[in-house]
């Protein structure tokens, strides 16, 4: 052979490091890499500053004339509001134990995908503003000048973070790298910087009550036309309320349930189970949406949207509130609403009105996680179910992060999980419960233009599932959050095909054995149950 | 002793030495990373493609099938089709194998083993073309999910402007109302 070139030659691939420092290594906003900005009429909808028309793919930003004024500033306001952030910009050593936890890194490769180098893009700006040695030493302190490129890195990296906090439980110092996401983007809203993806659904949410921009008569026609599913499928007829005053409890989950599938499923079953434990409930075509987009804006944003469930509850006189399977609005619920837009003193702390029990963990918030509610009617024998007409499923558990990290419900959904089925298998330790691998979607990052990046980040998680797919066959995926619902399916798709994905009470809506039903023939998808097929198209 | 003999025999090497060439396609930060966790879980990135290599090596010294072939490559070529290389560059890491062989085997290569070598480098180039189809088949997988997202929102749109309608008996699920008007022979 003459002159053989080497196949790295032939396709000249450049494996020398770029030779500069991380902080002139510029972001990459060719198309498919950003996620699209938001029109500036969802901002001006809701009052959100600096409002306009502009694209991460222009050289020019068009930032506000004093754009540094209000960085600093804004910085400055939450500095003093939050200690927390304070502590976070001091305290970090730079152990590492972060670097290699977050799955965008790990799916990316990308160093300033690191938590802590994630973390630096604001904690250089920190020491210069408002530390002395940053600001004597500059670069050499590791602190540098805010620029319009520190900008665009801000807007790059911190909406490639999904705020799912699993580089904080390996620091060993606490940092919180989800609320230092949050500030960064909270002072990207200040200069009318945002993406699409979640301010059209909090302008939305703002407006109708729902992420979807919902109407109160559609919102009725939907769960309408799921009841008629459910007699289809089971022969009961099911009656929920809309807005009535003096229900008990008022039921308040993700509008994704109404809207998207597999979601759907779950709301079946949800109106299923409340049906069979006769449950005095309602639901609020105003309070429509558990989920909270305002909390990846702002927090005053967070506030605003949130406040609809207390004032609904206590406009409808319920006693407390039941809320449905979803991620994000646990972490407000369980970690800001308390104090945000409580104290709810107008609610009961909340009783199980079928076993008595008393949900100690929600008596400040006086809302419990339905997983809860319905591990303790399995646990106190009041639900009849069938696990075998789950047979057809191999099921393993992904603990959606903000379930697991933001309020430690670990255990509720794998009790629920072996009531009601009878293949149940984890994934590996290191996947699952804490430690638990994001969708690589979360955080409003659910938008199809960034499909790939969404892929690179979920690839953890998926890998996981493709072991307990392969070592025991599993073919679904359950969750309990909305957003995991809707990108799991094709994170799936392309990563371990054959592997579908529900909710965690569409399995227990196949498993309950309800008053009057018929024999069951389908399940909530309509699909034959095992052994029954070609019954059902009689 | 055949060419596939003197493979099997330095069979470790071969795969480490190619691993090393495809680690090398990343930028340094990158392949740091990737080349030094072991654990699967942590690492999945390197693990997919050190098991993936090996697995090709295998299937080529086993002269399995081409869709055979196709789920061995499949991992590693699923992996670089989301991983923002240009075409080329994704399928390229198949050609290092010719190299890494030629550089172990080096000493070994006599007229006869030459020979065999050609006809197994062909068999390489083979897999590479198996290589990019997969590669395509990924890219439009990808494209489908974006575009079933503008498809699923149009129609929702369409609906909630109740500009859509379900019309069983014609075997369509939904269209526009306008359209069967008067058993659809009306424009009116």
């Amino acid at each position: 052979m003459v002159d053989v070139v080497k196949p790295e030659e032939m396709i000249k691939i450049d494996p020398t490091p770029p030779s500069t420092n991380w902080m002139d290594v510029p972001p990459d906003f060719s198309p498919g890499k950003f996620p699209y900005p938001s029109q500036a009429k969802s901002l001006e909808a809701v009052g959100f500053p600096n409002a306009r028309e502009w694209s991460p793919a222009d050289e020019d930003w068009k930032l506000p004339e004093n754009w540094q004024q209000i960085i600093h500033e804004g910085f400055k306001e939450r500095l003093d509001k939050y200690r927390s952030l304070k502590v976070f910009m001091d305290s970090c050593v730079r152990c590492g134990a972060c670097a290699d936890k977050c799955h965008f890194f790990i799916g990316t490769g990308d160093p300033k995908n690191m938590p802590v180098l994630r973390a630096e893009l604001l904690r250089s700006i920190y020491r210069n503003d408002f530390t002395t040695i940053g600001k004597m030493l500059g670069k050499f302190a590791g602190a540098r000048k805010l620029t319009p490129a520190v900008i665009k890195e801000w807007f790059s990296y911190f909406y490639q973070c999904t705020e799912c906090r699993r580089c904080s439980v390996f620091c060993p110092y606490g940092i919180d790298t989800a609320e230092i996401t949050m500030m960064a983007r909270e002072l990207l809203h200040l200069l009318g910087l945002s993406i699409h993806w979640i301010m059209d659904p909090v302008s939305n949410c703002n407006r109708t009550g729902n992420h979807l921009g919902i109407q109160p008569q559609n919102f009725k026609e939907i769960i309408e036309f799921f009841c008629e599913d459910i007699e289809e499928i089971t022969g009961v007829t099911l009656n929920p309320s809309f807005n009535r005053k003096g229900a008990e409890v008022l039921f308040i989950t993700p509008s994704g349930d109404a809207f998207a599938d597999p979601g759907t499923y779950s709301f079946m079953g949800y109106l299923m189970l409340f049906e069979h434990i006769g449950l005095d409930y309602t639901l609020s075509t105003y309070a429509s949406e558990g989920g909270n987009f305002g909390l990846f804006t702002s927090s005053e944003m967070m506030k605003r949207l949130n406040a609809k469930m207390y004032r609904e509850a206590e406009r409808l006189g319920v006693k407390w509130i039941l809320g449905g399977e979803c991620g994000h609005m646990w972490r407000v619920i369980n970690q800001y609403m308390g104090t945000m837009n409580g104290p709810a003193n107008f609610l009961e702390a909340p009783v199980s009105p079928i076993t008595g029990t008393k949900f100690e963990n929600a008596r400040d918030t006086k809302m419990v996680h339905i997983a809860e509610f319905t591990a303790d009617l399995i646990k106190n024998n009041k639900l009849n179910l069938d696990p075998s007409r789950n047979d057809h499923l191999k099921v393993t558990y992904h603990d959606s992060c903000n379930p697991a990290r933001g309020m430690g419900m670990l255990d509720e959904p794998r009790f629920v999980l072996e009531n009601v089925c009878n293949n149940f298998h984890d994934m590996p330790e290191s996947t699952i419960r804490e430690n638990t691998f994001c969708c690589g979607s979360g955080s409003g990052l659910n938008t199809e233009e960034i499909m790939d990046l969404r892929l690179r980040g979920g690839l953890p998680r998926a890998n996981a599932v493709k072991y307990v797919h392969e070592k025991h066959g599993v073919n679904m995926l359950s969750c309990v959050c909305a957003i995991d619902r809707a990108v799991l399916p094709p994170l799936m798709d392309y990563w371990v095909p054959g592997v579908d994905v529900c909710g965690l009470h569409e399995l227990v809506g196949n498993a309950l054995v309800m008053e009057g039903e018929i024999e069951r023939e389908m399940d909530l998808r309509m699909e034959d149950l095992p052994g029954k097929e070609g019954d059902s198209d009689e | 002793m055949g060419l596939i003999t003197l493979i099997e025999e330095k069979r470790s090497k071969i795969v480490k030495e190619w691993f090393k060439l495809t680690i090398k396609t990343y930028p340094k930060e990158k392949s740091d990373f990737f080349k030094k966790k072991k654990d699967s879980m942590a690492n999945p990135v390197g693990n997919t493609l050190s098991k993936s290599l090996e697995d090709i090596l295998k299937g080529l010294t086993d002269d399995v099938e081409n869709n055979e072939m196709a789920k061995i490559l499949d991992p590693s070529v699923r992996l670089r089709a989301v991983q923002e290389f240009a075409p080329s560059s994704a399928v390229s890491y198949i050609f290092f194998l010719k190299n890494v062989i030629r550089d172990i085997l080096k000493k070994d290569l006599t007229k006869e083993i030459e020979k065999e070598l050609l006809i197994f480098e062909s068999k390489i180039d083979r897999v590479s073309l198996i290589a990019f189809d997969i590669y395509m088949g990924c890219r439009e997988q990808i494209f489908t999910y974006k575009a079933n997202h503008v498809k699923e929102r149009t129609l929702k749109l369409l609906e909630k402007a109740d500009l859509l309608c379900e019309v069983p008996e014609v075997g369509a699920e939904i269209i526009p109302h306008n359209v069967y008007l008067n058993g659809g022979f009306d424009d009116k």
